[in-house]
């Protein structure tokens, strides 16, 4: 059993409070208070030394100690840039759009704080092309905290200065790749630069830059209210804390959670209402469509990410993709790594031309055209993709599909010797294609 | 010498987009996000107009609208259907409520009615699948949709562009009519 659940949301303060996404409503509930302490301390380093001695983790995919990244600036004075990454696109993730159109000015106030902490006389959001709702709070947020001296010359009356830029993306997965999104943010195409030199030493225009999570920056404001060891009494000691989790597919309730990182999978698919009634799980995806599945008899697994990996997944994002027996696994498979072909960049040989021979094999075999030898074909493309391609997009095309022959091959050797899919999911869904 | 080759309000949000951003590079796309509001896609003279208003060559600004799906320089009707094919939603029925929206508006997938009113396309995962299956009609949510229940996407009311640019070649015509 994991810890409690607290008697409030932390992050998605909405649920609580109505109409938070204003600014008189944020302040009366405490919105800028963690801000004006930060200021009124005066001292950034404190609050890099808070963020490390936290143990929070980005949540934007990789699970990187926050703190540790910040400290990778290197000092020699030039001025740095914090950029918030709002892309959001990781199948089965939609924690951020909730995160920014319910409560923007958490966002806002962890960017002010984060910004002083680190240096930064300017940030920026990178926000998804359709977040269009989710764009006009953001700007009007912005507006308020500009008119209402929270942003601008002198924050506060404090002696730090500040400007927030809010740029939108148009459709593309890859920029959520923090080099790819560096190079969209200065007007070009998406494609991923090569590291080193990392954001921090030359990001943004060549500046010093931290690339953060819109849910990461979103535990500022809290963190410096309430302390480290407040934040560690969740979680475990190498994940502590809450995170928002997405739960979608066959749960009653899908939504967003927030929930300690002790809890395990089966505790975070109970409170989404449980599984579809008169179904039982078959495969859940923890950290969105990027990251292995796991099959029903490991839903005992805490989501920690230690825990995760070391049940053969990855937390990631945490867009938790739950399918009941109904699903057909093949089908689901051939959706996945077509969406990672027709979001591979093209930079590079492994993923361009691997995602596409994938795609290839996993419609025939869920048209029932397969032959056994493809299950071999598949395990050497995605061998060839897998640690050979330029980004992470390429290891993340082949998750999924190497987890679920590894589970579910059964399954698979099904629809090559009965030649359609055993579970008529094809009949069903797709009559015309 | 652009003083009068463009629409007064190009050359203002050109203009707007350099003063926002401190580096002038990153004014093309949120110019070419205010023009695809204003006309539905991105016509060829809009193209013209972000490279002669914000001094790039019009070559990188092709390149640049090549790589994003919201940037369409071939003609969009003034309704644009996103349809949410990821995962969850394939899970929740979207692709028999795609087939009903190519039944009902006899076009297929990625292409425009022949009145210009609606283009149906396919959408990756929209970050909104706790609406599944979720769609956008111009950019605005909806959702749950269940597949019988397609002519809400049709009928409800959203945002359109304010001066919806026609195709104006035969060639775009002819392509926009390919339904
Ligand atoms: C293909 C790809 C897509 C990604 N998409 C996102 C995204 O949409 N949002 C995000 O925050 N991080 C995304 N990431 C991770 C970022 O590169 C980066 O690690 C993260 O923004 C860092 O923030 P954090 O340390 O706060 O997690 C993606 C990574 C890859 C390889
Ligand atoms: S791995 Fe794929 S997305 Fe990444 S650079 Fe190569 S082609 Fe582009
Ligand atoms: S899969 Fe459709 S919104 Fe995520």
């Amino acid at each position: 059993m994991g810890s409690a659940l607290p008697n409030r949301h932390y992050l998605l303060r909405q649920r609580d409070v109505a109409d938070v996404h204003q600014l008189a409503v944020y302040r009366e509930h405490g919105g800028y208070t963690a801000l004006q302490q930060a200021l009124q301390a005066n001292q950034p380093d404190q609050l890099v030394e808070l963020a490390k001695a936290s143990g929070l983790r980005g949540r934007g995919g990789a699970g990187f100690p926050t703190g540790m990244k910040w400290s990778f600036l290197p000092k020699d004075g030039r001025a740095r840039v914090l950029v918030i990454n709002a892309d959001e696109g990781e199948p089965g993730t939609f924690k951020d759009r909730e995160l920014i159109e319910g409560n923007p000015h958490q966002l806002i106030e962890g960017m002010i704080i984060t910004c002083f902490a680190i240096g930064a006389p300017e940030s920026y959001v990178y926000i998804r092309g359709e977040f269009l709702h989710g764009y006009e709070r953001l700007t009007a947020a912005i507006r308020e905290a500009e008119e209402a001296g929270i942003l601008g010359e002198h924050v506060m009356g404090y002696d730090f200065s500040h400007r927030m830029f809010v740029y939108r993306g148009a459709g593309a997965y890859i920029c959520g790749e923090e080099t790819a999104l560096l190079e969209s943010l200065e007007g070009k195409r998406g494609n991923p630069r090569s590291k080193p030199p990392f954001p921090a030493v030359a990001g943004l225009y060549g500046r010093p830059t931290v690339v953060n999570n819109v849910e990461t920056i979103m535990n500022l404001p809290p963190l410096v209210l309430e302390g480290a060891d407040w934040y560690r009494q969740w979680g475990t000691e190498k994940s502590p804390g809450l995170k928002v989790m997405s739960v979608s597919g066959h749960v009653n309730r899908p939504g967003n959670y927030e929930v300690p990182l002790d809890w395990t999978l089966a505790e975070l698919i109970e409170a989404a209402g449980g599984v579809r009634t008169g179904h039982a799980v078959k495969a859940v995806i923890p950290g969105g469509s990027s990251m292995p599945c796991m099959p029903a008899s490991q839903l005992d697994t805490p989501i920690d990410y230690e825990s995760l990996v070391q049940a053969g997944s990855m937390l990631g994002s945490g867009g938790c993709i739950v399918m009941d027996d109904s699903t057909c696994i093949v089908r689901a498979v051939a959706r996945v790594v077509r969406f990672y072909r027709n979001e591979s960049c093209g930079k590079c040989t492994p993923c361009r031309e691997g995602t596409y021979w994938l795609t290839d094999i996993m419609d025939r075999l869920e048209r029932g055209d397969g032959e056994m030898r493809d299950l071999d074909t598949l395990l050497d493309v995605s061998d060839n993709i897998n640690g050979k391609a330029f980004c992470a997009l390429g290891d993340a095309a082949v998750g999924f599909l190497v987890s679920a022959l590894k589970h579910f091959r059964e399954e698979f050797v099904e629809h090559i010797t009965g030649q359609r899919c055993p579970l008529g999911a094809r009949q069903y869904d797709t009559v015309n294609h | 010498m652009s003083e009068h080759k463009w629409p007064a309000e190009w050359q203002e949000w050109a203009e707007a987009s350099r003063a926002t951003f401190p580096n002038a590079q990153s004014s093309l796309m949120p110019f070419l996000h205010r023009v695809r509001t204003q006309r539905g896609w991105l016509p060829p003279e809009a193209l013209d107009a972000a490279a002669d208003l914000l001094g790039m060559t019009r070559q990188h600004v092709d390149s640049v609208v090549s790589f994003y799906t919201l940037f369409r320089s071939e003609a969009t009707g003034r309704r644009t259907v996103h349809v949410c094919l990821g995962l969850s939603c394939m899970m929740a029925g979207a692709d028999t409520l795609m087939e009903n929206l190519e039944q009902d508006l006899g076009i297929a997938e990625g292409q425009t009615t022949r009145d210009g009113a609606v283009t149906l396309l396919e959408a990756e995962c929209l970050a909104a699948c706790d609406l599944a299956p979720a769609c956008q009609v111009n950019l605005v949510y909806r959702g749950p949709v269940a597949p019988e229940a397609y002519r809400e996407l049709l009928e409800m009311p959203v945002p359109e562009p304010d001066a919806w640019a026609p195709p104006t070649t035969p060639e775009a015509r002819e392509a926009t009519h390919r339904g």
